[in-house]
């Protein structure tokens, strides 16, 4: 990637710059180029459409890191008012590669939690490249808590390569942390939206996952592997990322597929860095209506449903009784 | 040509049947046969280099009798060391068989050539058995199979293991020893297993009755980050490996070589993360001391 613009969708940026450059021309030097103008935009739609549209696993998994996606903070900003950020996790420090706080959603209060990217590097550096510690998944749990003791619903927009793989972090208990923080999540007794908005990885990203509804991005990746460490345990190439993320399935629609996500969150055409305003309106939409659904249930009832779902999830197939009989008094192949 | 036999051999070889919650009594499939860690005669222990004869580190519990490396052992030797005796034991949902939900490349080569090493349908065996006289839900991983590692079948072996144990007012024990973590080769679905073995074991505490974490090595991944991390007691074997990142992970992120005793049973001891260290000839009047604890 060169400035922000993949090799495959280098004709397309090209041809945007192009035309931006002659609707430059004409308000500048007064010469009409309306022509040549539309003639390229037509081509440029066409094009748009010849890439985007069908998409590989893995230009939706480069998608999803484009460094102008927006992140937590930024959805934060565009979908809520009166965002009031908290802090810390009472025991170890504030982990600043999680965010969190209260905010009105179209006037609803609600507490909304996510991993956070920086959006340069000198941000990344201090948010850890968006990599939460132990701390950082306690502050999102004490956040869901008082969300909980406030009858306030949760959203969790989910963003994330995976839980920090450092000493402290070993030491303070990511893998603890984790499963306290889905189990906890699993039993809150309001209604919680999870989205994955961007990266969704492993563990990492169900810390802050378990939920009533999980929606997901249209080019957003969800495993419980990253494609480049797939790639490393079958063929001991990182290089074969691309066709790990195909045999991964872990895209939106398959997802949906697998019974995983609810419902997909379509991103404007070429990724949501295109249209910000757009996305985060689609975004919003789906939120509520899910939020407002969930939000008529009693809490026993959301509970309930929540448990029966995550019960269910798996496949399997199972052999009855008389099979293994007859197996096992050599009356039948195994 | 296609004879008559070939055109019966075109159906099915397995029923499906919809799993349904708290179901049906205990199916005893075709019993595992166990596997002798490593195979051969002699074993090499990676502790201390000693060539070791192998009926008598079995002896032993495939513990070095120079060094106290614990090997690894196979999950029906894991009973016996630990039950009162294999006979008392009553495997549970034996039937649940695996499936490649992704169409997973050789993941069911794989699936067939580990059941024929090892014995086993799958990386986890549930049952209930007896421990001291006391009646007691087990389930043991079995690191030959997929290094142990968790996918669809092991989640739903361990729920219904939660289930059922929580419905007969039993104690549970599970030991773990999955290196793999959540399985890849069943993708998202063995992250949801994470899920799915933490609320069971969130169920089951309401019943009043302890579950003991018993972590062997390794117990890293999603395994760790699930069930095996909410024991109401969590025990260790020395020496074992245990954390949520991979060693190596943790060395490439850092960019520095990674402390001596790091992850092992020792680190989490120290950090907090476990209650307490039992060598292999204790865990069984360990277990037998927590289940008096927990007497009615
Ligand atoms: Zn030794």
């Amino acid at each position: 990637m060169v400035n922000g613009v993949f090799e495959w969708e280098r004709p397309l940026v090209e041809l945007e710059n192009r035309i931006r450059e002659l609707q430059a021309f004409t308000k500048e030097k007064g010469i009409d180029f309306s022509q040549e103008i539309a003639t390229l935009e037509r081509k440029a739609d066409r094009l748009r459409a010849e890439i985007f549209s069908n998409l590989t696993p893995w230009q939706r998994v480069q998608l999803a890191r484009h460094p102008r996606r927006p992140t937590t903070l930024d959805y934060i900003g565009m979908i809520c008012t009166d965002f009031l950020e908290l802090s810390g996790d009472r025991c170890v420090r504030n982990d600043e590669a999680m965010v969190g706080g209260v905010a009105l959603l179209d006037g609803i209060p609600i507490t909304v939690v996510g991993p956070q990217k920086g959006r340069d590097t000198k941000e990344n550096i201090r948010r850890n490249f968006g990599l939460p510690h132990p701390e950082g998944y306690r502050k999102a749990l004490r956040l869901m808590v008082q969300a909980e003791k406030f009858g306030r619903p949760i959203l969790s927009l989910i963003d994330v390569v995976g839980a920090y793989p450092g000493i402290e972090a070993e030491q303070r208990g990511q893998g603890v942390v984790i499963a306290e923080n889905i189990r906890r999540m699993s039993f809150l007794r309001v209604p919680v939206v999870c989205v994955i908005t961007g990266e969704g990885g492993s563990g990492g990203a169900l810390a802050i996952g378990v939920g009533d509804r999980v929606l997901m991005m249209e080019n957003a990746w969800y495993s419980v592997i990253s494609p480049e460490m797939c790639a490393e345990i079958l063929w001991k190439d990182t290089g074969r990322a691309p066709e790990a993320a195909g045999v991964l399935k872990l895209g939106a629609r398959d997802l949906l597929e697998l019974g995983v996500i609810d419902e997909i969150i379509p991103e404007p055409l070429g990724g949501a860095h295109r249209d910000r305003e757009e996305v985060a309106r689609r975004l919003k939409e789906a939120v509520l209506r899910h939020l407002r659904e969930l939000m008529a249930l009693d809490p026993d009832e959301l509970l309930d449903r929540r448990l029966k779902k995550y019960r269910a999830m798996g496949r399997l197939q199972e052999q009855t009784a008389e099979r293994l009989e007859a197996i096992r008094s050599g009356q039948a192949e195994a | 040509m296609a004879t008559l036999k070939d055109l019966f051999r075109t159906k099915p070889k397995y029923v499906t049947v919809k799993p349904v919650q708290g179901e049906a009594g205990p199916v005893r499939p075709p019993a595992p046969k166990p596997k002798e860690v490593p195979d051969g005669l002699w074993a090499k222990c990676p502790g201390c280099q000693s060539i070791l004869y192998q009926r008598e580190l079995s002896k032993n519990l495939h513990v070095c009798s120079r060094c106290g490396h614990h090997f690894h052992v196979g999950a029906m030797e894991r009973l016996a060391q630990i039950l009162d005796s294999v006979e008392t034991f009553e495997e549970w949902d034996g039937e649940v068989a695996t499936v490649n939900p992704l169409g997973f490349p050789g993941y069911e080569e794989k699936l067939a050539r580990t059941q024929e090493k090892t014995g086993l349908r799958e990386a986890i065996v549930t049952g209930v058995g007896r421990l001291e006289n006391y009646p007691v839900a087990v389930g043991i991983l079995d690191f030959a199979f997929f290094s142990g590692s968790m996918g669809s079948v092991v989640g739903e072996k361990l729920a219904r293991l939660f289930e059922r144990a929580a419905e007969r007012c039993l104690p549970v024990i599970v030991v773990s020893g999955g290196g793999g973590g959540a399985r890849m080769q069943e993708g998202i679905l063995s992250l949801m297993q994470m899920a799915k073995t933490c609320q069971a074991v969130e169920r089951f505490g309401r019943s009043g009755r302890p579950y003991v974490s018993v972590l062997t090595n390794p117990t890293m991944g999603g395994v760790y980050a699930s069930f095996a991390s909410l024991g109401d007691y969590i025990l260790a074997e020395p020496g074992a490996l245990i954390g949520f990142a991979g060693p190596r992970i943790v060395e490439r992120t850092i960019r520095q070589p990674l402390p001596s005793g790091f992850q092992t049973s020792e680190f989490a001891l120290k950090h907090g993360m476990i209650d307490r260290i039992v060598q292999r000839k204790e865990l069984r009047p360990v277990l037998a001391q927590i289940l008096r604890l927990h007497a009615r």
